[in-house]
């Protein structure tokens, strides 16, 4: 079995793309398969702390994005482009993750055989 | 659809609530007597601790992530899958989280 990379691009309310990538990551990752994830775009605001979804009545993806670790996926990278297009730093996330440019970009497509897009 | 006292609990075909607020304790040894088990101490260990699971992270956790979550929060001899069969039979990810009153999980096998 290959690797999966999972690409996160829609924010986490509004749609369920987002919901639906995680459940994709769990369900590899249960199943013994490596997952990478990487946010870019709107996908971004996934990472935000401190987010409160119930405000406009929905469920995010914030506790679930916390269950990550118990399914042992700790490689979430971050598009520093798109951080920085929407005025965000590193710090502002509730996430550990690792900034990315286009050449690191480029290089986690080219070694993954399988790549989801959300 | 379950029948406490003079209450109906609806489920779907597979017995999961349909309504998670619908749990309690009694529900649970309903849902365990329909499925021949007799719930002991060890066994609400680990219901308890789903729910806490479910609580913390919005999702009914497949085998490996239970094992790992009771590896924080209990002794370490029970942070294994061959213990959690022992309680609750071969799918113990199913079955304790039916118990429990919450969604299949979806990444299990």
């Amino acid at each position: 079995m290959s690797d999966l990379l999972i690409i996160f691009r829609k924010p986490p309310v509004g749609t369920s793309w987002a919901r639906e990538a995680l459940d994709l990551a769990l369900v590899g990752a249960a199943f013994g398969q490596q997952a990478s994830l990487v946010f870019m775009g709107d996908g971004v605001y996934q990472l935000l702390d401190n987010q409160q979804p119930d405000q406009v009545e929905q469920k995010g993806t914030q506790a679930m994005m916390k269950a990550l670790p118990m399914y042992d996926i700790d490689q979430i990278f971050v598009s520093e482009e798109s951080l920085s297009e929407r005025g965000l730093t590193k710090d502002q996330l509730g996430f550990d993750c690792e900034l990315i440019g286009q050449t690191e970009l480029q290089a986690l497509l080219k070694t993954h055989k399988q790549v989801f897009n959300f | 659809m379950l029948n406490l006292a003079d209450k109906q609990i609806p489920t779907d075909e597979e017995g999961y609530l349909e309504n998670l607020s619908d749990w309690q304790p009694e529900v649970a040894e309903l849902i365990a007597e329909a499925e021949g088990l007799e719930l002991t101490e060890s066994h609400w260990e680990i219901l308890n601790l789903l729910r806490q699971f479910y609580q913390e992270f919005e999702l009914s956790p497949a085998m490996r992530p239970l094992v790992k979550y009771i590896g924080i929060h209990l002794d370490k001899d029970k942070a294994k899958s061959i213990y959690l069969m022992q309680l609750f039979g071969e799918s113990p990810a199913k079955l304790a989280s039916k118990l429990a009153g919450l969604p299949k999980p979806t990444n299990c096998l």
